[in-house]
């Protein structure tokens, strides 16, 4: 045993003992532990393997900057992999499970690949994987995907809930160490609403981990007296567990709180995670300060970690990380390290310090290299021993951890995630915040400061600032003494020459120094460059330990200042955050909404089959018993209408109500044909047209009173069409008497189709509705028996008899009923989406499939509804250019094929017989088919250059994608009824 | 692009309560115009970096459509106004 825990100490309740496993092996840790601690505390150093060589890593931080401790945490449904282990906060009934090892965590075949590291450098997937172009996806990704790897995702569905959320306030302190704490304190005091955030399950930041005297007092428990204060203002919100992820336009942050990551079997009644997203009129960015590995051969070995790290666990945990541990420092960091390991009566086997001269004290006893450095760690699965080179000699030192120091590096990442470049300072030896204004301020480390007390004041008086810019004023909270702080300075010392191993800088993708070497030399050199080719910092962990270091390195390469090469963009996410989290509430059949028409439960009791159009779930057919396949229950609802009567539910259509003085003129003027003189009572066809010409939307509309008219679109482009109405009405003429208000949603609208439609609307009619009283194209309000006021309209999209009727929504289901009902006499049935479709096409009535947005009204032979007349309208102007007047243009048609066993698919193209498919001879395509059922063989739309030319020709249809040419002859898009008779009946 | 708009006649929404058209300044030529007007007007459209005036429409608010003035470089936002006042102004 080396790490342990030791007899007493840290803030961990001892009193609550938490089982957990690690590896199927069972452990025990206490309450107030990360799962990182509580493995130290049972020794277990390994904890997982590398990305590309499979090194047996250990833990190197105690924070989320780890690269290496990566695990899988959780059991089925719940796994979760890539967990940092240092910020997984321990459980009991924790299950944790190591990664991208194979067949155990200690002996990994994959680790064969540390042999042919020769050959594994940076760009060695470019330069090896290039030949064959076609074995990229099909054998070397999948192999290289399966040899580096991290954890597994889970396939089974996550059983847990999510949500996001607002939160608004006018001071967010992000990080609750010495510096957030005391601008909390300030602000809340002041009266202003504070949110303090902090990614930690326990507040307090740094302090956790300091052995000073703040006030004459321990630093947790000057952390609690200010906690208990700011629990008491209602209008203080303390936020743990919480990480600020983003700085986004307008002060808006995002944030993820981890609500119930640290319990076994969650609630249902609570999510795991919930998005914020926090409005803040100041923000103060209190988010310290990482510490810097050193870069020397075998840094990554088990039992290697920083000088912080190793100080956390043994203050703030109670964990030593050796029995004889060695201090590798540039700094003090390493110094008080060294002191507080004495201090808890650890062997400290000597402390190497990169500098030639230290200007720190060690205590009695503890043995100090000065101008030393390790150049390889020995041992494999842990710490072995050292060998130390100084002027020349080596030196072997006896250890079994190894804490490491190589300065200190603010933590900047949400003042440089919305475009400013961080600066490099040559007197802190680190890049510092860039100037972003008065909304968000750096406080205490996170601006380069170091020392607790500093650190407070700084608290106070970055949020005196802040509502200074508030021009709000407060009094400042007295700062207590702070006693034995140490000296936190350090020399730069970017990379530990004579190495006899990998010296790493990017841990979690296993790029060391002679990557960064090989890519300036193959031309790399940019930043930029360097992180792709070598992958430094693009592990999940971003580099938040490694892209200071190979700033610094590539620096030195070059013999320049870091200043000169500068850091990577940085762009949120600060920690990885889950797609659950992303997701929120917005997942499987909640993903968007769902639109169901009044008339849902009407058809669903007729045994409707329902098919998702855009958000609507649509009545498709009515399948009756024995009827074998879509085919046949669709022909017999189209020859039913044809012949008898059919109801179809026709509520998705787009409705919208216009009112005002200008009403008749403002449709005049978005409509290509006339609609000033439209008579109140009767309704006309409609075509928008788009500003160059080409049809936008069609629809019908009525005139239900001199200033009311009722305008219809396709169902997909309701929306889209009311915001072009807006847009003409608020934009082009704002001027225009006119208001209009969506009605979709309120009105049940169902069509009632075929030569009986009258004798069973009678029925439930009260009016007169005759063809004589009630002509084509009448629209009324009528009054229906029992008393409910209906709208009436006599339009048809079938070529049949028919009305459509509106009813308020919440009475569509009893009347689509009662028409049932009234029909049954006269062999009513309900038909569906697809065979209102073979009712259209056989009519030759167009939709979206021909309003295509390269059509013109002429193309699709509605010519005479482009009113020539009229001075000005949406589209007119352009309609007159040179390619819209064309004389081969497409037109539509219709095709008969010649072989009536043939079916026409929609999407075949046109050919002239006997010419090559080319482009070339292109000829049009087909928009719409079907089986007619009315004709008794497959029938299509198309568009056909010049095709009204055309009837009587033969011409191939070719369909590529199925295999199949074969002749059709053009005809006349109208199959049935071409004079309408039908409608006038 | 702005996380928060302010709707003259909402207030401070989220942006994914707004779709936008495009650019503000162009004015729907008279019937009588030129081909080359009406070319640029349904055409052609500038892509400037820097101050730019659009317009906005709060499809999920008051679904009035705005004239939303910002810096497409540095996101920040001059001012919302609502479109008919600015037509009429134009038009006056």
């Amino acid at each position: 045993m080396s790490a342990h825990r030791l007899s007493s100490g840290g803030l961990v309740d001892r009193s609550r003992s938490l089982g957990f496993s690690f590896d199927g092996l069972d452990l025990k840790g206490y309450e107030g532990d990360t799962l990182a601690s509580a493995l130290l505390a049972n020794d277990q150093l390994l904890v997982g393997r590398s990305f590309k060589y499979h090194r047996p890593r250990g833990i190197v931080t105690a924070g989320s900057a780890e690269p290496n401790a990566l695990v899988m945490i959780g059991k089925g449904a719940r796994t979760e992999p890539n967990t940092r282990a240092t910020v997984a906060e321990l459980y009991n009934g924790l299950v944790a499970t190591s990664q991208n090892r194979w067949p155990s965590l200690k002996y990994d075949i994959g680790s064969l690949n540390s042999l042919l590291s020769p050959f594994l450098g940076a760009g060695f997937y470019y330069k090896t994987f290039m030949w064959p172009a076609a074995f990229w996806e099909k054998v070397y990704e999948p192999f290289i995907r399966r040899a580096a790897g991290l954890g597994k995702a889970v396939m089974e569905a996550d059983p847990d809930r999510y949500e996001k959320a607002w939160a608004h306030c006018d001071l967010l302190v992000v990080g609750a160490g010495p510096a957030g704490l005391m601008a909390a304190l300030t602000a809340a005091r002041a009266g202003l609403r504070v949110i303090l955030a902090d990614e930690g399950f326990r507040l307090g930041g740094s302090l956790l981990s300091e052995r000073v005297s703040i006030g004459g007092t321990a630093p947790s428990t000057f952390v609690e007296t200010i906690l208990s204060e700011l629990a008491g203002f209602p209008w203080v919100t303390l936020m743990p567990r919480t990480t600020v992820f983003g700085w986004y336009d307008d002060n808006v942050f995002g944030a993820v709180e981890k609500v119930q990551k640290h319990i076994a079997l969650p609630s249902l009644d609570l999510p795991v995670e919930r998005l914020w997203r926090i409005v803040a009129r100041r923000a103060i960015m209190a988010t310290g300060a990482e510490e810097r590995p050193l870069v020397f051969g075998g840094n990554d070995r088990p039992g290697v970690m920083t000088a912080g790290a190793g100080r956390t666990y043994l203050n703030r945990y109670g964990v030593a990380v050796g029995r004889k541990v060695a201090v590798f420092t540039n700094g003090g960091s390493g110094y008080q390290a060294a002191r507080d390991l004495a201090a808890q009566g650890i062997d400290v086997a000597a402390v190497i310090d990169g500098r030639p001269a230290a200007g720190d004290n060690l205590p009695n006893g503890i043995r100090l290299i000065q101008g030393g450095g390790v150049v390889k760690v020995k041992g494999r699965h842990r710490v072995g021993g050292l060998l130390v080179e100084r002027s020349g000699f080596e030196e072997s030192i006896d250890c079994d951890a190894l804490l490491m120091s190589g300065g200190w590096s603010p933590i900047i990442h949400l003042a440089c995630q919305r475009g400013a470049k961080p600066y490099w300072s040559d007197e802190k030896q680190a890049f510092l915040a860039p100037d972003v204004g008065r909304q968000l301020l750096p406080a205490g480390s996170a601006s380069g400061l170091s020392g607790i007390g500093a650190c407070l004041r700084d608290g106070v008086a970055k949020a005196l600032s802040a509502l200074a810019s508030l021009d709000l004023t407060a009094t400042s909270p007295d700062v207590p003494d702070v006693e034995g702080e140490y000296d936190a300075s350090f020399a730069p010392l970017w990379y530990v020459p004579g190495a006899r191993d990998k010296a790493f800088v990017d841990f979690q993708n296993d790029v060391h120094v002679k990557d960064l070497g090989l890519a300036q030399r193959e031309g790399f050199g940019h930043i930029e460059h360097t992180k792709r080719y070598t992958t430094s910092g693009m592990a999940t962990d971003q580099g938040k330990l490694g892209n200071v270091n190979a700033t610094g390195i590539i620096a030195g390469m070059k013999g320049v200042s870091p200043a000169e090469i500068g850091v990577t963009t940085f762009r949120p996410f600060y920690t990885p955050v889950s797609f659950g989290a992303m997701a929120g509430t917005s997942r499987g059949e909640h993903s968007r909404p769902v639109r169901r028409s009044p008339l849902h439960g009407w058809a669903k009791k007729n045994g409707a089959v329902f098919v998702e159009a855009g958000l609507w779930h649509r009545s498709s057919w009515f399948p009756r018993d024995g009827e074998k396949g879509w085919r046949q229950s669709v022909d017999r609802e189209v020859m039913n209408a044809r012949t008898n009567v059919g109801l179809c539910d026709v509520s998705t259509l787009g409705k919208i109500e216009v009112f005002g003085n200008d009403a008749a003129e403002f449709l005049n003027r978005i409509y290509s044909n006339a609609f000033l003189k439209l008579p109140v009572g009767r309704a006309r066809y409609g075509l928008m047209l788009r500003e160059d010409g080409i049809v936008y939307d069609d629809g019908t509309t009525s005139r239900l009173a001199e200033n009311h008219f009722f305008v219809t679109t396709t169902t997909a482009y309701a929306a889209e069409v009311m915001t072009h109405m807006e847009y003409c009405a608020q934009v082009l003429w704002p001027d225009l008497d006119v208001r209009f208000v969506s009605s979709s949603d309120q009105w049940a609208q169902m069509s009632l189709v075929g030569p009986k439609a009258r004798l069973v609307l009678q029925q439930v009619v009260e009016d007169d509705v005759s063809n004589e009283a009630f002509p084509f194209l009448a629209v009324r309000e009528v009054t229906l028996k029992g008393g409910l006021r209906a709208r009436l309209f006599r339009i048809s999209f079938s070529g049949e008899l028919a009305y459509e009727l509106a009813v308020p929504a919440g009475y569509g289901e009893a009347v689509a009923d009662a028409l049932m009902e009234a029909g049954r006499p006269h062999d009513i049935c309900a038909y569906g989406v697809e065979a209102l479709n073979v009712l259209r096409i056989e009519k030759g009535h167009v939709t979206h499939n021909e309003l295509n947005g390269t059509t013109t009204p002429d193309d699709v032979g509605l010519g005479k509804m482009f009113s020539v007349n009229k001075p000005d309208f949406i589209g007119k102007r352009l309609s007159s250019r040179f390619g819209l007047t064309a004389a081969d243009r497409l037109q539509l048609v219709g095709l008969k094929p010649v072989d009536k066993a043939k079916e026409i698919k929609a999407g075949a193209h046109l050919l002239k017989e006997g010419a090559a498919p080319s482009m070339t001879n292109d000829q049009g395509h087909v928009t719409s088919a079907c089986f007619s059922p009315a004709l008794g063989h497959p029938i299509a739309l198309a568009l056909l250059k010049s095709g009204r030319e055309r009837f009587g020709e033969k011409i191939v249809v070719w369909d590529k994608l199925r295999g199949e040419e074969f002749v059709a002859e053009v005809c006349s898009p109208v199959f049935i009824d071409p004079d309408s008779q039908k409608l006038h009946q | 692009m702005a996380s928060l708009i302010h709707c003259p006649h909402c207030g401070s929404r989220p942006k994914e309560e707004f779709s936008i058209r495009g650019d503000a300044s162009l004015v729907r030529p008279s019937p009588s115009a030129s081909d080359e007007e009406w070319h640029r007007y349904v055409h052609i459209r500038d892509n400037p970096k820097g101050r730019y005036k659009e317009h906005w429409h709060h499809a999920f608010g008051c679904r009035r459509w705005l004239v939303v003035e910002r810096d497409n470089f540095t996101h920040e936002v001059f001012s919302v106004t609502d479109a008919a006042e600015a037509a009429k102004a134009v038009q006056a």
